[in-house]
C-alpha cells in the first residue's frame, strides 16, 4: 500500500489511482502455466502478474463499525495522534471489523479502546501470529481479537511488521491476559514484544532453535511405510494450493 | 537460603552458593541431612524459602502441568506455571492438510471437549466460505445436541477430578460413570469415544443411527437423578465446603484483566455466555438460563458447573424433540453444495462399515459430475476465498475462539485456537499466591485446565 491511503470517498479518479497503486506492487508471477523454458507456446510469456494491493474498506463501514471508528477517532484526536495516523487501514470483511494499526500507536489505540466508555473493549482474546511469507516488508502480523462485554461487540486489531525488524510493543500493560499469548507468539513466530515482563519461550523447550510456526520452518516428518508402499511425510505430499 | 525439592545438582546436603544465598537440592531420602546442614549453617532468618517443583507428572495437576512453587512455611509466595509438555503442533499440522482434514487435528486439542473444537473450526471455515446460511437445520440441531452432551461430560470430569484431588474418590467414580454414559452415546452416534471428527465443514459427518434418540431419551431420564445424587455428596459436605469456600478468589476485575471466561467468570456474577450474547448454531431458539454465582471462589465455580449441567439437559431435550419430530422429505445433515459438502456416505454392510452402496452406484453408474466432485473433494479438497475470520463458541471452559486465515488455497494458511484453558491458567498465580499450599490444588481444579487445549 502506498504511504497515503486514498481518502475515503470524494476522490475523482479513484480507478486510475487504484490502477497506479497496482502497478507499484511487486511482480509475483510471470508468464503462464509456470513454465520457465520454451515449453510455453500460449503467447502469454510476457505476462506479469502483480500482487494485488492490500484492500481497504471506505466509509461507511456499516453495522456498529462506524460508531467504533468515530469514538476511537475522537479519543485519538484528544490524545494528539489522529485516527489516520494511528490506523493504517480499515477492512470490513465477512461482518468483522479489522483495524490495521501502526505499531508505534498500538498501545495508545488499545488503551483508548479499553478505557473509553462508548468503546469499552474490556476483554482481549489474546494474540494470534500469522506469517505472510509473500507479503514482503510486512511478513509478520500480530492479530488481537477484542471483545466488549458492555456493548456486545467484537473488533480485530492487526499489526504488521517486517521480518527484519520484528518488534511490536507489548500490550501486557493494557491487557495482562496478553502475557502468555505474547510469549506464545514470540515462541512460534519470533515476534519480539517490547516491554513484555518476561518474554521467554512457553510451548517449546527453552533451548529450541527457530520459531516453528513460521512458514519457512519445515513441518518435518518421516516417510511412513505400510504394506510395502511408502507414503512421504505430509509436507512433501502433493499440494494443490 | 533456598531449598529446592526435586532439583538436579550435586550432593544434596553439601549445598552450593547461588545468587540468592546457599542453595540445597533435595533429591529424596536426604531430608535429615539437609535439615542438619541448615541448622549447622547460616542465619535462621534466611532459611525460610522452599522451592517445590510440582509436576509435570503429579496426579492433581490435570495432566502434564508443572507448577514451580516458592513456599514460606505453608504459604505460597510465588507460583509459576510451566506449560508446553503436551505441545504437539496441531496448528502447524493443520496447515499441511485440507480444510476438511483439519477437523481430525483440532478435535484432539482439548480432548475433553472435542465437539467444541470441531464446531468452532467448522464455523470458521463456513464463515470464510460464506455459506453459514446454507448449513442444514438438522446439522445445526445435531451440533447443538452433541455440544451440550459434551459439556456435561466435560463438567463431569471437572467435578469428578476436583473431588478426587480433594480426597473424595466416590465423587470421582460417580461423575466418571456418568461421563462414560455420554461417551457411549458418542460412540453410538459418531463411532468413536473421542477424536470424533463428527462435525465437518458444511454439516456433520452422519445422521443419527437407529436407536440413538431412544438412548438419548433414556439418558435424559436418568441424568437428573444422577446429578442430584452427585450434589447430595458435595453441596453441603463440610469437608468440601472447607476446602473450596473462599478459596482461589478471583473477582470480576481480575477475570477481565486476565481474559478469564467461562464458569470462572460466571462465578463472579457476570452472566456472560456466548450462547446467549452472540448465539451460533441456532442457540437463540432454545430455552435455557445462564447460571451465575457471586462468590468468586472455587465453590461458586462448582455450583455454576452443576447448574450448567441441568441447563444442558434442557437443551438436549429440546434438540432431541426437534430431531424426533416429523421429518421433511429432503432433510440432509450436510450442505447440499456439491463443491463443498463431503460426498461419501457411510453405511453398515455385511462386511462392516464402508461407503454406502447407493453412493457408489450413483457415482459409478449415474452421474459423471458426482464422480468428479467426489474425486476432487477427497483428493484436493475445496478452495476457500482469501481472508481471515474469528469465530467463538462457549466451551465448557470459556470462550473457545478460532482464528482461521485462508490464502485462497485448499489448506488452512493459519488456524489458531484461542483456548480457554490456556488463557484461564494464567490466573492460577493470582488465585494461589499468598494462600496456603493446600489451596493450590482447588485453585487449579476450579480452573479445570485441559493440557491438550493449553499446549495444542
Amino acid at each position: 500500500m502506498s504511504e497515503n491511503p486514498p481518502p475515503n470517498g470524494a476522490e475523482p479518479d479513484e480507478a486510475a489511482l487504484a490502477g497506479q497503486e497496482r502497478l507499484n506492487e511487486q511482480v509475483v508471477r510471470t508468464g503462464m502455466f509456470g513454465t520457465q523454458t520454451t515449453g510455453d507456446t500460449s503467447g502469454y510469456g510476457g505476462l506479469q502478474v502483480r500482487r494485488p494491493p492490500p484492500p481497504f474498506t471506505p466509509r461507511p463501514y456499516g453495522s456498529y463499525f462506524d460508531e467504533i471508528a468515530d469514538a476511537l477517532s475522537t479519543r485519538l484526536e484528544a490524545e494528539g495522534s489522529g485516527f489516520d495516523e494511528a490506523v493504517e487501514r480499515v477492512i470490513v470483511d465477512r461482518g468483522e471489523l479489522t483495524l490495521h494499526v501502526r505499531r508505534e500507536h498500538l498501545v495508545t489505540v488499545a488503551r483508548q479502546l479499553r478505557d473509553e466508555p462508548s468503546l469499552a473493549f474490556e476483554l482481549c482474546g489474546g494474540v494470534s501470529g500469522v506469517h505472510y511469507l509473500a507479503d514482503v516488508g510486512r511478513e509478520l502480523h500480530a492479530v488481537y481479537h477484542l471483545v466488549s462485554i458492555t456493548h456486545n461487540r467484537r473488533l480485530r486489531l492487526e499489526v504488521s511488521v517486517p521480518d527484519a525488524d520484528p518488534h511490536v510493543p507489548s500490550l501486557v500493560s493494557v491487557y495482562p491476559t496478553c502475557n502468555w499469548h505474547e510469549r506464545e507468539t514470540w515462541d512460534f513466530f519470533g515476534i519480539v514484544f517490547d516491554g513484555h515482563p518476561g518474554l521467554t519461550r512457553i510451548e517449546m523447550p527453552d533451548d529450541w532453535k527457530g520459531h516453528p510456526q513460521r512458514k519457512d520452518y519445515p513441518l518435518g516428518g518421516i516417510p511412513v511405510e505400510y504394506r510395502g508402499a511408502t507414503v512421504p511425510p505430509p509436507d512433501e505430499r502433493r499440494s494443490y494450493s | 537460603m533456598t531449598t529446592q525439592a526435586g532439583g538436579t545438582g550435586g550432593p544434596a546436603a553439601e549445598g552450593t552458593e547461588g545468587t540468592e544465598g546457599r542453595v540445597y537440592n533435595v533429591a529424596g531420602g536426604d531430608w535429615d541431612e539437609v535439615v542438619q546442614a541448615l541448622q549447622d549453617g547460616a542465619d535462621p532468618e534466611d532459611t525460610e524459602h522452599l522451592v517445590v517443583n510440582m509436576g509435570p507428572q503429579h496426579p492433581s495437576t490435570h495432566g502434564v502441568l508443572r507448577l514451580v512453587l516458592t513456599l514460606n512455611g505453608e504459604t505460597v509466595t510465588e507460583l509459576r506455571p510451566v506449560i508446553g509438555y503436551l505441545h504437539t503442533g496441531i496448528e502447524k499440522s493443520m496447515e499441511f492438510r485440507t480444510w476438511t482434514q483439519g477437523v481430525t487435528f483440532c478435535t484432539r486439542a482439548d480432548y475433553l471437549s472435542p465437539i467444541f473444537n470441531e464446531t468452532v473450526y467448522c464455523l470458521a471455515v463456513e464463515k470464510l466460505l460464506g455459506v453459514e446460511a446454507e448449513i442444514p437445520e438438522r446439522a445445526s440441531i445435531l451440533r447443538v445436541m452433541m455440544m451440550e452432551l459434551n459439556r456435561i461430560a466435560s463438567h463431569m470430569t471437572a467435578i469428578g477430578t476436583f473431588g478426587l484431588e480433594l480426597g473424595a474418590t466416590t465423587v470421582f467414580l460417580y461423575a466418571v460413570r456418568e461421563r462414560e454414559r455420554i461417551l457411549d452415546l458418542f460412540e453410538l452416534i459418531t463411532g468413536l469415544r473421542m477424536n470424533h471428527a463428527y462435525v465437518r465443514p458444511g454439516g456433520v459427518s452422519q445422521d443419527l443411527p437407529r436407536g440413538a434418540l431412544d438412548a438419548i431419551r433414556e439418558f435424559l431420564g436418568r441424568m437428573p437423578h444422577q446429578l442430584a445424587e452427585l450434589r447430595s455428596l458435595m453441596d453441603a459436605n463440610p469437608l468440601y465446603l472447607g476446602r473450596t469456600k473462599n478459596v482461589a478468589y478471583l473477582d470480576l476485575a481480575g477475570c477481565m484483566a486476565l481474559g478469564v471466561t467461562g464458569p470462572l467468570l460466571r462465578g463472579t456474577g457476570l452472566p456472560w455466555d456466548l450462547r446467549k450474547s452472540q448465539p451460533y448454531c441456532g442457540y437463540e431458539t432454545y430455552d435455557f438460563e445462564v447460571p451465575t454465582q457471586g462468590t468468586c471462589d472455587a465453590y461458586g465455580r462448582y455450583l455454576v458447573r452443576m447448574a450448567e449441567c441441568d441447563e444442558s439437559l434442557k437443551i438436549i431435550e429440546q434438540a432431541s424433540d426437534r430431531l424426533a419430530g416429523p421429518r421433511p422429505e429432503h432433510d440432509p445433515v450436510m450442505i447440499s453444495d456439491p463443491k463443498i459438502g463431503w460426498p461419501a456416505k457411510l453405511a453398515l454392510g455385511g462386511d462392516g462399515l464402508g461407503n454406502s452402496p447407493d453412493h457408489i452406484a450413483h457415482i459409478m453408474g449415474q452421474s459423471m459430475e458426482a464422480l468428479i466432485h467426489h474425486f476432487k473433494l477427497v483428493t484436493e479438497g475445496f478452495r476457500v476465498p482469501v481472508g481471515q475470520v474469528y469465530t467463538a463458541v462457549e466451551s465448557p471452559r470459556g470462550e473457545l475462539g478460532c482464528h482461521a486465515v485462508s490464502d485462497g488455497g485448499t489448506r488452512p494458511y493459519r488456524a489458531h485456537f484461542r483456548d480457554p484453558s490456556f488463557t484461564n491458567l494464567q490466573a492460577v498465580a493470582a488465585m494461589a499466591e499468598g494462600g496456603m499450599i493446600a489451596d493450590v490444588i482447588p485453585a487449579v481444579a476450579s480452573i479445570d485446565p485441559v493440557m491438550g487445549g493449553v499446549d495444542r
